[in-house]
């Protein structure tokens, strides 16, 4: 019976990161995927005839260019367009846009207050500092600080070096950074309720948070420190989608030799004798593996893959209480043409970013109450857009497909599972309120697909539907994520790695878990890793 | 109150804000505007060669750069300053709270006068440089490159004082040059001539107040003039045609540059970093870094930094200095590296050019102390100069010499002279 060399359970891009840097250190490696296609929740699915659907993810900034580079995307079609811009409308007709001409931006705000249109420079000084101190240690496996092990000291003493080279000042703001609430931190710069939700929403996307939620500055931060071509903070999107980033890798694996099995839903990992041996499918066929690397998120992989008596009783303990809450939903829509906002000109480049209903931090935080009673929200959270404003291969010409990404959705509703009514409820809702801002929107409608936490977990695999696989507080980053002890990549049981997004340095569609993993898995080997590039420099 | 403009409006004001700002939603589609100066301008730009200042379609060079800088220095030139950020700043508080805020004592400054000064943040480092011009006992006007609302309102906590950006509402012109005077007079401002440098007055223009002061930004006889947005067409016209036969030009900023490089002024985000733009910590620099510890006034009360940039003195903490150079040859050494002993880089150039009043080559460059401040002998700079797709490289020579680079006795003489 063949034993792989690795195999990796999930298809989705971390899982292929991983598969691709293992795959051309030499080993050869299955991809074992239980849906029928790749990707997880970087997909472009068909749902309605000539529509591809960025069905979770829906935009591309983080995504690591060294990863890029090092697997050859480009080559196997990934091509990320950076948009600019994106609006917040307001309820008394009109709205905010952010545009990405400096001093366009700056009279934009100046006609809410010309006092916070001056302030962006000082935010953006600011924001732009705490992203050039964290982002060298994405591509980095986060130390131990427990071990005396030289690469863990070295690794400590890089992240004090990055720390002690701050100003007090700094060093004060970094520490508040990590641990303070979006709107706290907004406080200090702004006076305006629509220009403080307009940066308030990425502090709270993904996130069962509020915007008043301590830790939620930091998440902000993790949807800054992404680039797009070397323009830090930029955003943009993959042509043809999301999924257009793991069909690349996963072109770019079969090129190096590599093997995907789809349809085959991992049962359990085989363990014997504390160590992995391959995986079980639903069907009860066994493959075997040297290693195995999960994908799946640290509390599918531990309380569902893997039996509790191969684990310590701490480590069990620790996941099961690894936060990885339900928080957001999804409504995807095909429609026969652009919607019309009477508020925005037909000429604005709003259209081609993101459109937001929510013009204050108070609204977010009454949608966040909703959550907590175990309620959708009345009043959703939407980070809408029309990526088929810039790409023309999502749907026929004239025809657009619209991404709306919904939050609160908590993953049960007054404790009991999401019903299909509710889930019908959730979409009124968010059909309700575009319809508020965009008269005759629902006749443009030819296609939906809606996506609660129910049904993100169903297909996808995500616990609750959480799309960073556990939240990115500060008590679950760096060297405490997933859980301390275990964050560089190993678990409990020999052979058997995370790579996915539970692991450092979190969530969002960037490909660094999985790399990093990649890097760990060939030191246990003692392979080379030549063919990984290091972070890119921040100079 | 400066804090008055933060109160809760009333309903009706909730309308016409409103009102106000759906009226400026159509800016996206103009990304570079036009200054109240643009026909005029438009109409001479033969080369179209513009950049953006502060948003503002601004020219480079309109027709010929060479003789538009021999504007300056031989006859009168015609600058639109109307991006340059403009604060006003009223109120029977106003004199304290702009000495608290700023470098210089400003109870030395009478109404009618103006002075150059700077701002820094509580660390003392420089926030921008600019000028402030004391129209009255209570008013005054803020002139700088960036933008500092916030600043100056957060600032204001505790004064009787309004702070108002009016960049739009006020047009401004600098006309500079040895006929400025007469082309002033000559156009009907009587009283001019009893400026000195540094003076300020209003003078009646088209049923509105033009004030125009004895100040720019070229080291040569010059007078800046400031006046309403809706008045700055019959303004240029006026002067445009009592300068007619004293050879008025409109220049664009290279001329400009070139000027005020002669004059051995400073740039903010050109010669220095501002401390609200600096990423990186270590390009932030106080006063005694950027050739400005002379606007210091010790003897004055508190003002903003100025704990920091006294403890830096006296423990000796001031990292940087600038200086003006004076390079062998004749080739620009623009953003060249400075080099002690021809082999330990110790700064770089910011501004460089060859000086056609001086006939010398001159920069700017800021540089790490103790070389430029104790250590002055021995200074080279590398020139990288690009001829025909291959670099010479070259290695000169470099003397730490005095600002300015240029000292026109025309620019101060009193009454000014008739040219």
């Amino acid at each position: 019976m063949k034993a792989w060399d690795a195999i990796v359970i999930g298809g989705g891009h971390n899982g292929l990161v991983n598969a691709c840097y293992l795959q051309r250190a030499g080993l050869d490696v299955l991809v074992v995927e239980k849906n029928d296609w790749v990707g997880g929740a970087a997909t472009s699915r068909e749902l309605t005839p000539g529509f591809l659907y960025s069905n979770c993810s829906y935009v591309c900034s983080l995504f690591r260019p060294e990863i890029m580079r090092d697997l050859e995307l480009p080559r196997f079609g990934l091509q990320v367009i950076s948009y600019d811009g994106g609006a917040v409308f307001t309820r008394d007709g009109d709205y905010l846009a952010n545009y990405r001409d400096h001093d366009a931006h700056r009279r934009e705000f100046a006609r809410f207050s010309r006092r916070d249109a001056e302030a962006y420079d000082r935010y953006s000084r600011d924001v732009t500092r705490q992203c050039r101190f964290i982002q060298p240690l994405l591509m980095r496996t986060a130390p131990d600080p427990t071990s005396f092990k030289p690469r863990d000291l070295g690794e400590l003493l890089f992240l004090g070096k990055k720390f002690a080279g701050l100003t007090a000042e700094e060093m004060a703001l970094t520490l508040r950074f990590w641990t303070m609430s979006i709107s706290d931190f907004l406080d200090e710069y702004f006076e305006t309720d629509v220009i403080k939700a307009n940066f308030a929403l990425s502090g709270i996307i993904g996130t069962a948070l509020g915007p008043m939620s301590p830790g939620t500055a930091y998440v902000l931060l993790h949807h800054y420190m992404g680039e797009v071509d070397g323009s830090v903070g930029a955003w943009g999107y993959a042509r043809g989608g999301m999924g257009a980033v793991t069909k690349a890798l996963a072109a770019s694996f079969r090129a190096s030799g590599g093997t995907i099995r789809t349809g085959a839903e991992v049962d359990h990992v085989l363990v014997r004798n504390g160590r992995a041996k391959g995986v079980v499918l639903a069907g009860g066929e066994e493959i075997y593996g040297k290693l195995v690397i999960s994908n799946a998120d640290v509390k599918r992989t531990f309380l569902k893959l893997v039996e509790e008596r191969e684990l310590p009783d701490i480590f069990l303990r620790r996941v099961r209480n690894f936060k990885i809450r339900g928080s957001s939903g999804k409504v995807n829509i095909a429609l026969d043409s652009l919607p019309e906002f009477p508020a925005l000109p037909k000429d604005s480049p709003v259209y081609r970013a993101d459109m937001h209903f929510t013009d204050s931090i108070e609204r977010m935080e009454r949608a966040y109450d909703d959550w907590k009673a175990g309620r959708w929200s009345a009043d959703p959270f939407l980070d809408m857009m029309i990526p088929t404003t810039l790409d023309p291969t999502m749907a026929p010409p004239g025809k657009h497909f619209m991404s709306c990404f919904v939050q609160y959705a908590p993953p049960k509703i007054d404790g009991r599972d999401w019903t299909d009514a509710d889930r019908d409820g959730f979409a009124e809702s968010v059909i309700a309120q575009i319809a508020a801002y965009s008269p005759g929107f629902r006749d443009r409608i030819v296609h939906m697909e809606v996506r609660t936490p129910r049904e993100i977990e169903a297909e996808v695999g995500l616990t609750e539907g959480n799309i960073f696989q556990g939240e990115l507080t500060f008590d679950q980053l760096l060297f405490n994520r997933p859980v301390p002890g275990y964050a560089q990549y190993r678990s409990p049981v020999g052979g058997l790695y995370m790579c996915g997004s539970s692991t450092h340095p979190g969530g969002g569609v960037m490909g660094a878990p999985g790399r990093n993993a990649a890097a760990e898995i060939l030191r246990d080997l003692a392979k080379p890793t030549s063919h990984m590039s290091p972070a890119h420099d921040v100079i | 109150m400066a804090q008055a403009t933060r109160k809760k409006p009333i309903a009706s004001e909730v309308d016409t804000a409103l009102e106000a700002r759906l009226a400026a939603q159509p800016h996206f589609r103009t990304l570079r505007l036009g200054t109240p100066f643009q026909p005029r301008i438009d109409a001479l730009g033969l080369k179209q060669d513009w950049y953006s200042w502060a948003g503002y379609r601004a020219p480079h060079s309109l027709w010929d750069e060479e003789l538009e800088y021999f504007a300056i220095r031989s006859q009168a030139a015609l600058f639109d300053i109307s991006p340059m950020t403009k604060y006003r700043i009223e109120g029977p508080g106003a004199e304290a709270y702009l000495d608290r805020v700023t470098l210089r004592d400003v109870t030395r400054l009478q109404p009618g006068r103006v002075h150059y000064t700077a701002w820094c943040d509580d660390d003392g480092f420089v926030l921008d440089d600019g000028t402030l011009f004391r129209l009255s006992p209570t008013r005054f006007r803020l002139c700088s490159q960036e933008r500092h609302l916030p600043w100056l309102l957060d600032s204001a906590i505790g004064y009787e004082v309004s702070i108002e950006e009016e960049t739009e509402a006020v047009a401004g012109l600098a006309l500079q040059g040895p006929t400025s005077f007469a082309i002033l007079r000559d156009a009907g401002f009587a009283g001019v001539e009893r400026l000195k440098v540094f003076d300020l007055a209003e003078f009646a223009h088209d049923g509105a107040t033009v004030t125009i002061s004895r100040t720019g930004f070229t080291g040569d006889l010059g007078y800046e003039l400031f006046v309403p947005a809706d008045k700055a067409l019959s303004l240029w016209d006026r002067l445009m045609m009592a300068g007619e036969l004293r050879g008025i030009r409109a220049i664009g900023y290279t001329a400009l540059n070139r000027a005020r490089l002669e004059a051995g002024l400073i740039v903010a985000n050109a010669d220095f970093t501002t401390s609200e733009h600096a990423i990186r910590a270590d390009r932030l620099r106080m006063p005694d870094e950027i050739g400005l510890g002379f606007l210091v006034d010790p003897e004055k009360g508190h003002f903003n930094g100025r704990r920091a940039i006294f403890e830096a003195r006296t423990k000796k903490k001031l990292r940087h200095v600038l200086v003006g150079l004076e390079i062998e040859g004749n080739i620009p050494a623009e953003h060249a590296i400075v080099y002690y002993r021809k082999s330990q880089e110790v700064g770089l150039v910011s501004a460089a050019m060859w000086s056609p009043m001086a006939k010398r080559n001159i920069a700017i460059a800021s540089l790490q102390r103790p070389y430029g401040d104790t250590i002055v002998d021995d200074l080279w700079v590398e020139i990288y100069a690009m001829r025909e797709l291959q670099y010479q490289k070259l290695m000169k020579k470099a003397k730490v010499v005095q600002r300015p680079f240029i000292k026109l006795d025309r620019r101060t003489a009193s009454p000014p002279a008739d040219f």
